[in-house]
C-alpha cells in the first residue's frame, strides 16, 4: 500500500480569530482522520518509534488498534507505560523524540506518522465517555512513599507506585497540582481541564495529593523521613534568571514565570472578575527563543498587545523553540528579531519601561562544544519602544526544599545528583527526578525519570521488607 | 480542605484581628515568617505576617486596603478560606544579642509581637517602640507590654504616649545613652526607610521586613524581587528581613504601586457585585 507523505492534517483555529482568545489552538482528529492517520504506519517489527519514547510506549501496537477502531484498547495500551496521553500528545517534542525515529520519516519525501496527535485522538475520545476505564490495582502494600512537587515527574511516579498497591501522598507547594503544566504552559496549548483530567485519574488511583504544603517549611524533610518509607523530590527548576542589566527593577519587566503564572495559575486574564492583574503592555518585547519565550509571545498577544517582538541574541537555527510553536506564533503576528541582545532598560520618573536599549551581535567560529558562541558588535545598539518585557532567559533550580537538607548531594549547577539508573540520590531511600537533576528538559523526560524511581522505589521497599 | 476563621475582630479601624485554623502552620512557624492566603477560588494570593502561633492556630493582622483585605475583613466566623500556604520566609535571625530595639509602626505592630517575643525569651533587654497615627489604631498593646523591659509608644496627633513618629523616639532613646545592638523596624515602608537612617547614621544594623507584592512566595517568579546593596534579592525566598541600611527604597515604593489602577478597578467590581 502506497504511505501519503504527509500526515492527516489537524483543524487548527484560524491565527485572527486565535489570537484573541485562550481557548486551544489545535482541534484534535476526528475518528475518520485518526484512522486514516493509523494506516500510514508501517507496524516495523523493530519499531524504532518507541526507542525515541522516554517512557517506552508500545506505539504500533496502539497504533494498530486505532486501526481497527478499538480506540478504548488502545488507551489501554498507552496506559500501561503513560498515564498523561492527552497532555504528552500535546506538549512532547515529537519531532525529536518518537516521530524523529520513525521508519515512514525516513522515506525520502515523507513526513513520520503523527504518533503524538493519535495519542491524544484516542486520550480524548475516551475521556468523553462518562466512566473511563481505571487501571487495576492487583496487591495492596502498607508502604508508604512521599511525593514532593506535582509536576509531571512527581505524579508519574505516584501513579506507578499505586498501581503496585503502595500508600502514595504527593505534596505540593502551590493551591493547584500539574507543575510547569498547570503555572506555565497556557492554556491554548494545554487546556488546564485536561491536565485537571489526568490528575483525576492519578487520584481515582489512589494517590492523595494535597496542596499548600511547602516542604522543608509546612513539614520538614526529617518529619517526611520519619512517616514515609522513601521520598521522591520532584520540585522541578523554576526559579527564573534575569539577565540583570540596568534597569531590571522597573515596573514592566517580568520573569516569563511570573507572567506565565499570573495567565495560567492566577487567571489573570480573566481580571477582574478573578483577583490577579497582569500588566498589559501594548508594545512588548520577549526575551529569548525557547518554549517559555514563544508561550510568553502568544499570551502577550492574546492579553491584548499591540506589537510582540522576540528578541535573540542567537539565529533562528540555534532557537531552541519547538519549529511548530515558532510557526504558531510567526502566523500570529509575533515578530522576530535576531542576533540581538537588551543591554539596558530605560523608564521614566514613575519607574515605568519605555525603550529598550539593544545591541546587535554576531556568532563567533563554533568552539569545542560546538555551538557559536554569540559577541556583541562594537556601536551596533539601537533602541525598541517597549512598555513591557518578558525575560525568558532559563532557570534554576527550586531552592526551598534543597536548602533544608544540608546532606544531600548536588552538583555544580546546584541541581540534584543521582544515580541515573535508579535516580536514587545521596540519602538511601531518597529518589529525585525532573527538572530538579536535569535542569529545565521535557514533559516526557521528567515523566521518564519518575518512572524509572518508582520502579527503584519498589525494589527497595521489596528488599527492604525482606 | 479550606482553613477555618475561628476567631474575628475588629481591633482598630479597618484592622481586623483574624485566627485560623492551620495546625502545620502553627507548629513550624517561627518568629519573622508568613503565609500566603487565598480567600476563594478566583482570589489573589497575599502575604501576611503569622504575627502568633497557637497550638494548632495562627493569628492574622490584617489592615484593609484593597480587594482582597476586604473579603477576609469580611468573612465571618466559621466559614474557611481557600488556602493558607506557609510559613514562608527565612526566620528573624534570633539571639542573644544583649540590647536590641524593635520598632513597630501602623499594623507592623502585630508582624513584631513575634520577634519582640523570641527576642525576649533569648535573654535580650527588649526596648521597642510602637506608633501610630492616633490612640485608636494602637494595636497589640498589651501583647507587647508583656515581653518588653522598656516600651516606649508614640502617635502622631499625642492621643497617647509621646507625641510624634518612631523615629523621634529612636533618636531620643540613642541620646540617653542606650547602647543598641540591633534593631529590627516593620510597618510602612516610609517609615523603615526613615528608622534605616537613623540607624546609619548610628551604626547600628537594623533588620526591615520588605513588603512587595509577591504571588507564589516560594522564590519561583520573581516578582517581590528588592534591590539590597545593588543586587536583586527575591524578598520571599532571600528574605523578607534585610538589612535597611543597605535597601533600595525609592525601588521599593514604585513597584508597590504598579497595579495601582487595576487595585482600583478590582475594588470596584467588588463593590458592584
Ligand atoms: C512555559 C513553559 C513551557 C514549556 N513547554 C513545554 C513543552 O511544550 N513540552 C515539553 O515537553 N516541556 C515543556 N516545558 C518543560 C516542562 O514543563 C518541564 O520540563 C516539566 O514540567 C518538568 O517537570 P517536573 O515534574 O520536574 O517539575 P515541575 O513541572 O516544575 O513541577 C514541580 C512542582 O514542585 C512544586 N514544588 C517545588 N518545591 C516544592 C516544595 N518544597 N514542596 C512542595 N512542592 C514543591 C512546584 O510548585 C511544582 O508544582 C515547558 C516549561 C515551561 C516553563
Ligand atoms: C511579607 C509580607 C507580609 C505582610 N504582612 C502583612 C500583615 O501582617 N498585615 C497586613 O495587613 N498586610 C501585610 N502585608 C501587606 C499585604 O499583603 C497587602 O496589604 C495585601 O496584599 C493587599 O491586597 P488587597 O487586594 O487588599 O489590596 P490591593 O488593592 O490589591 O493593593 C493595595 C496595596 O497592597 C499591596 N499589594 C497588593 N497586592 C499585593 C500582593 N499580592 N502582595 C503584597 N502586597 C500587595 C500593594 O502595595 C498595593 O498597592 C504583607 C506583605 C508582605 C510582602
Ligand atoms: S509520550 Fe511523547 S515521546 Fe512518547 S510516544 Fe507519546 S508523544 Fe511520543
Ligand atoms: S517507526 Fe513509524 S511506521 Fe514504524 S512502527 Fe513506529 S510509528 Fe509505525
Ligand atoms: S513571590 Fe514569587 S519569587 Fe517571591
Amino acid at each position: 500500500m502506497k504511505i501519503s507523505p504527509n500526515k492527516t492534517p489537524m483543524k487548527e483555529q484560524s491565527p485572527e480569530l486565535r489570537k484573541q482568545n485562550f481557548s486551544e489552538v489545535a482541534l484534535g482528529y476526528t475518528p475518520e482522520e485518526a484512522i486514516m492517520e493509523a494506516q500510514r504506519c508501517m507496524q516495523c517489527k523493530n519499531a524504532p518509534c518507541i526507542k525515541g519514547c522516554p517512557v517506552g510506549i508500545d506505539i504500533p501496537s496502539f497504533i494498530l488498534l486505532i486501526r481497527k477502531g478499538k480506540f478504548d484498547k488502545a488507551l489501554e495500551k498507552i496506559q500501561e507505560t503513560n498515564l498523561l496521553p492527552a497532555i504528552c500528545g500535546r506538549v512532547c517534542p515529537q519531532e525529536k523524540q518518537c516521530e524523529a525515529f520513525c521508519t515512514v520519516g525516513k522515506i525520502k519525501g515523507h513526513e513520520p506518522v503523527a504518533i503524538g496527535r493519535l495519542e491524544r485522538f484516542v486520550a480524548d475520545w475516551e475521556a468523553q465517555k462518562d466512566n473511563p476505564k481505571m487501571p487495576e490495582i492487583i496487591e495492596r502494600k502498607n508502604k508508604k512513599i512521599a511525593i514532593v512537587g506535582s509536576g509531571p515527574a512527581g505524579l508519574t511516579c505516584a501513579s506507578y507506585l499505586a498501581k503496585k498497591g503502595y500508600r502514595v501522598v504527593v505534596f505540593e507547594a502551590l493551591h493547584e497540582f500539574g507543575g510547569v503544566l498547570t503555572y506555565g504552559i497556557p492554556e491554548f496549548r494545554l487546556p488546564k481541564a485536561i491536565v485537571k483530567r489526568e490528575i483525576d485519574m492519578i487520584k481515582a488511583l489512589g494517590v492523595e495529593l494535597i496542596k499548600d504544603v511547602v516542604v522543608g517549611n509546612t513539614i520538614t524533610f526529617e518529619e517526611l523521613r520519619r512517616d514515609f518509607d522513601a521520598i521522591f523530590i520532584g520540585t522541578g527548576a523554576g526559579v527564573p534568571k534575569f539577565l540583570g542589566i540596568k534597569g531590571t527593577n522597573l515596573i514592566g519587566i517580568y520573569s516569563a514565570n511570573e507572567f506565565l503564572t499570573r495567565i495560567n495559575l492566577m487567571k489573570a486574564y480573566k481580571f477582574p472578575e478573578y483577583d490577579t492583574p497582569v500588566l498589559r503592555g501594548e508594545k512588548v518585547v520577549v526575551v529569548g527563543a525557547g518554549n517559555v519565550a514563544m508561550d510568553a509571545a502568544r499570551s502577550a498577544l492574546r492579553i491584548g498587545a499591540k506589537e510582540v517582538t522576540v528578541i535573540y541574541r542567537r539565529t533562528v537555527k540555534e532557537m531552541p523553540a519547538r519549529i511548530e510553536e515558532y510557526h504558531h506564533a510567526v502566523e500570529e503576528g509575533v515578530k522576530f528579531i535576531w542576533l540581538s541582545t537588551p543591554v539596558e532598560y530605560l523608564g521614566d520618573e514613575e519607574g515605568k519601561l519605555r525603550k529598550v536599549k539593544c545591541i546587535r551581535m554576531k556568532l563567533t567560529e563554533p568552539d569545542e562544544s560546538g555551538r557559536r558562541r554569540p559577541v556583541p558588535i562594537e556601536n551596533s545598539e539601537f533602541l525598541l519602544e517597549a512598555d513591557l518585557v518578558i525575560e525568558a532567559i532559563g532557570q534554576g533550580p527550586n531552592k526551598i526544599l534543597l536548602n533544608s537538607i544540608p546532606d544531600l548531594e548536588l552538583n555544580s549547577r546546584g541541581y540534584i545528583k543521582v544515580d541515573p539508573e535508579t535516580m536514587q540520590t545521596s540519602i538511601p531511600g531518597v529518589y529525585a527526578g525532573g527538572d530538579i537533576v536535569t535542569g529545565a528538559a521535557t514533559v516526557i523526560e521528567a515523566m521518564g525519570a519518575g518512572k524509572r524511581a518508582a520502579l527503584a522505589i519498589d525494589n527497595f521497599l521489596r528488599n527492604d521488607s525482606q | 480542605m479550606g482553613y477555618k476563621l475561628v476567631e474575628k475582630k475588629e481591633i482598630a479601624p479597618k484592622i481586623f484581628d483574624l485566627i485560623f485554623e492551620a495546625p502545620e502552620i502553627a507548629q513550624h512557624a517561627k518568629a519573622g515568617q508568613f503565609v500566603i492566603v487565598r480567600v476563594d477560588e478566583k482570589g489573589e494570593r497575599i502575604p501576611l505576617t503569622i504575627a502568633q502561633k497557637f497550638d494548632r492556630q495562627i493569628r492574622l493582622v490584617v489592615q484593609v486596603v484593597g480587594k482582597s483585605t476586604e473579603k477576609l475583613s469580611k468573612l465571618s466566623v466559621g466559614s474557611e478560606v481557600e488556602d493558607i500556604a506557609g510559613p514562608l520566609g527565612n526566620p528573624s535571625e534570633i539571639d542573644e544579642f544583649g540590647n536590641v530595639l524593635v520598632i513597630g509602626g501602623g499594623v507592623g505592630i502585630a508582624a513584631i509581637l513575634p520577634i519582640v517575643k523570641a527576642l525576649y525569651e533569648a535573654g535580650n533587654y527588649t526596648n521597642v517602640i510602637i506608633g501610630a497615627r492616633s490612640k485608636d489604631f494602637l494595636i497589640l498593646m498589651d501583647d507587647i507590654s508583656k515581653y518588653s523591659h522598656n516600651l516606649i509608644v508614640t502617635t502622631d496627633d499625642g492621643s497617647f504616649g509621646m507625641k510624634g513618629l518612631v523615629t523621634d523616639a529612636f533618636r531620643s532613646l540613642i541620646k540617653e545613652g542606650k547602647e543598641i545592638k540591633i534593631a529590627w523596624a516593620v510597618g510602612p515602608v516610609v517609615m523603615m526607610e526613615n528608622c534605616s537612617k537613623v540607624a546609619s547614621e548610628f551604626g547600628i544594623p537594623i533588620w526591615t521586613s520588605l513588603n512587595p507584592v509577591m504571588i507564589d512566595g516560594t522564590g519561583m517568579c520573581g516578582g517581590c524581587r528588592v534591590e539590597v546593596n545593588g543586587v536583586i534579592k527575591f524578598a520571599c525566598a532571600d528574605g523578607p528581613e534585610f538589612d535597611g541600611r543597605y535597601v533600595n527604597w525609592e525601588d521599593l515604593k514604585k513597584r508597590l504601586v504598579q497595579y495601582k489602577e487595576y487595585e482600583m478597578k478590582a475594588k470596584k467590581f467588588n463593590n458592584r457585585g
